[in-house]
């Protein structure tokens, strides 16, 4: 609860916190907030042109490409943008946590070995390793999550590696040893409790980093396959008409922007709660 | 000094023999047949075998893999299937026009990135400084797509400043190189401010300015070449992170470079040219690292090779 004053003290953070709340309370009420089905085609949803309309009193943030209100198209949205972020950021954090430490206590060669590969990760660039996996998978909402998290674990895998590290050369640990505590008794009740700190700021920042490649993917057409509302395939279906329709980029954009900014936010505020070691520096 | 050079560049090697293993064998399981693909609808079983074997695509899998590395080794990327010509050609053509775009995005991440890190930590805990981070954050938060759609809106079709995409004169670079300037200048600017506070810090600054030495001087002399040691590891790791927005920047700005290429190749699902993009682009990212590491040796004599 200390930890949520403290959080709820920096402006900022707490309307971040707040933005998050509203994502989230959407994603989880969607049937009853959104105005109309998602999926909805209006005859009264296009101009007589039939181009889409801009946001007026029936349709609040205006109508797409197909006459379907843009609002309640965002509402589900972010149903899908939440589910993959917490999804595929999830196993990113259990394989980049599982790797981190296993390298970093048990080191020898398989500790070698799982470092060379978060090497070879990092030589990719990320989106277009993810591109290629999604496109060779066929993507639908669990594929995106779990391309995503197979992109997304190096680098929580390298932090928790240099932690898991300097943790186990203290004298708490050396003590222990002596002691005779098995290594399962150091690993979990004694370097977890300490390793989750950094685990926790990480899950934080990481969702931002999914949730923006989530975008992309599905921007690019290989992720959140269409009639799913996705807040990056929205944009997507109306890039052709962006120009006259701007509409239809600036507020799934906005909101996106506004997701991450708001998860980086938290994670920032949480790293300089939780490590001392960094307090007014940053 | 010179073996940690020798093992630097082996590890670097060795790295990438590994970039080559899993590009070939994600690309390996990529469910469409090019050869189905060349022989068209209508064709037998028995031309389409045919055509397989031509290709060698009726191999084992490291035994294609192997004559894929003797020929990368020669500088062969292979044939595109879909586009009927060789992969060397086609990234040949979209190299310049790419690299045009990386030098002046990386430009612009420096020059915006240093100067508003250098700014806020001078006004440190200042109003200027507190929305100057407040900048950064909102760019590295911002996916590139977004933000290359909307600066094309705002400053193209709207203000009328820059063309609407394009390419071949300076006008036709800048919007794109600065969409990815601003949104990675982001990780440069804290780096610098929070490096720049630390070296401000030293002692041997307040014996600087106790000698009687000028602020600009001692800034310029003694702050500056400490505090921007960090940001020349920081370009080795960003090019990864600026080659995926670029891919996505020249597909918004219609730019025709390697990032164009490697989408429109993915769409027709043309393996060949995709293996040779993403080569290419972790050779990018694998030298840009070595690079960077090995300049840092020179550049910062305090470190010590024994020791890393």
């Amino acid at each position: 609860m200390t930890l949520l004053t403290a959080l709820l003290r920096r402006k900022a953070v707490a309307i971040a916190l707040l933005y998050i709340a509203i994502v989230v309370v959407a994603a989880i009420f969607a049937p009853w907030l959104a105005p109309f089905d998602p999926t909805q085609q209006f005859f009264d949803g296009l101009t007589l042109e039939g181009a889409p309309l801009p946001p007026n009193e029936e349709f609040m943030l205006g109508t797409d490409l197909l006459g379907r209100d843009l609002l309640s198209r965002l509402i589900y949205g972010a149903r899908t943008s939440l589910i993959i972020g917490i999804v595929s950021n999830g196993i990113a954090v259990i394989i980049g946590t599982l790797v981190g430490i296993t390298a970093g206590f048990v080191r020898g060669w398989i500790g070698s070995l799982l470092m060379r590969l978060t090497d070879l990760m990092m030589a990719f660039p990320a989106l277009l390793l993810a591109i290629a996996l999604a496109a060779i998978l066929r993507p639908s909402l669990w594929i995106v999550a779990l391309v995503i998290a197979m992109v997304n674990w190096v680098q929580i895998a390298r932090v928790i590696y240099s932690e898991t590290i300097s943790l186990a050369s203290k004298d708490f640990v050396a003590v222990e040893r002596t002691i005779g505590a098995s290594a399962k008794r150091i690993l979990f009740s004694h370097l977890l409790p300490h390793l989750l700190p950094t685990i926790m700021v990480w899950a934080t920042l990481g969702i931002s980093t999914t949730v923006l490649l989530e975008a992309t993917l599905s921007f690019l057409g290989v992720g959140v396959q269409p009639p799913m509302p996705s807040w990056g395939n929205i944009i997507f279906e109306s890039q052709t008409y962006f120009t006259s329709a701007v509409w239809l980029v600036l507020f799934p954009g906005l909101a996106i922007i506004a997701l991450s900014l708001s998860f980086n936010l938290v994670g920032d505020a949480l790293r300089d709660e939780l490590d001392p070691t960094l307090k007014g520096r940053l | 000094m010179a073996w940690f050079i020798v093992k630097r560049i082996a590890y670097s090697l060795l790295i990438l023999l590994g970039v080559t293993f899993i590009t070939y064998l994600l690309l390996y399981m990529i469910p469409a047949d090019p050869a189905r693909q060349i022989a068209g609808r209508s064709a037998t079983a028995e031309v389409v075998a045919n055509i397989r074997h031509q290709l060698g695509l009726d191999l084992p899998f490291y035994e294609q893999y192997f004559r894929y590395l003797v020929n990368l080794v020669q500088g062969d990327f292979g044939r595109s299937y879909v586009q009927r010509s060789e992969v060397a050609t086609l990234i040949e053509a979209r190299l310049g026009p790419t690299l045009q775009l990386m030098v002046a995005g990386i430009g612009f991440e420096l020059l915006i990135g240093v100067t508003l890190g250098i700014v806020a930590a001078l006004k440190r805990n200042s109003v200027l400084d507190q929305l100057l981070m407040a900048f950064s954050f909102i760019g590295v938060s911002s996916p590139h797509f977004i933000a290359a759609m909307l600066a094309l809106y705002f400053f193209a079709v709207q203000l009328e400043w820059f063309p609407l995409g394009g390419y071949g004169e300076v006008k036709h670079l800048m919007l794109p190189a600065i969409t990815l300037g601003v949104l990675g200048s982001g990780w440069y600017s804290r780096m610098v401010r929070s490096s720049m506070i630390e070296v401000l810090h030293q002692d041997f600054i307040r014996t600087a300015r106790a000698k009687g030495l000028k602020r600009l001087r001692v800034l310029l002399r003694h702050v500056l070449p400490n505090a921007i040691i960090p940001v020349i590891p920081m370009i080795g790791i960003d090019i990864g992170i600026f080659m995926s927005g670029l891919v996505v920047v020249e597909a918004v700005f219609g730019w025709p470079g390697l990032g164009q290429l490697a989408w429109q190749a993915i769409q027709q699902v043309d393996i060949p040219v995709i293996v040779g993009v993403t080569t290419l682009s972790a050779v990018a990212i694998i030298l840009g690292n070595l690079v960077a590491d090995l300049a840092v040796l020179f550049v910062d004599p305090r470190i010590d090779i024994n020791k890393s």
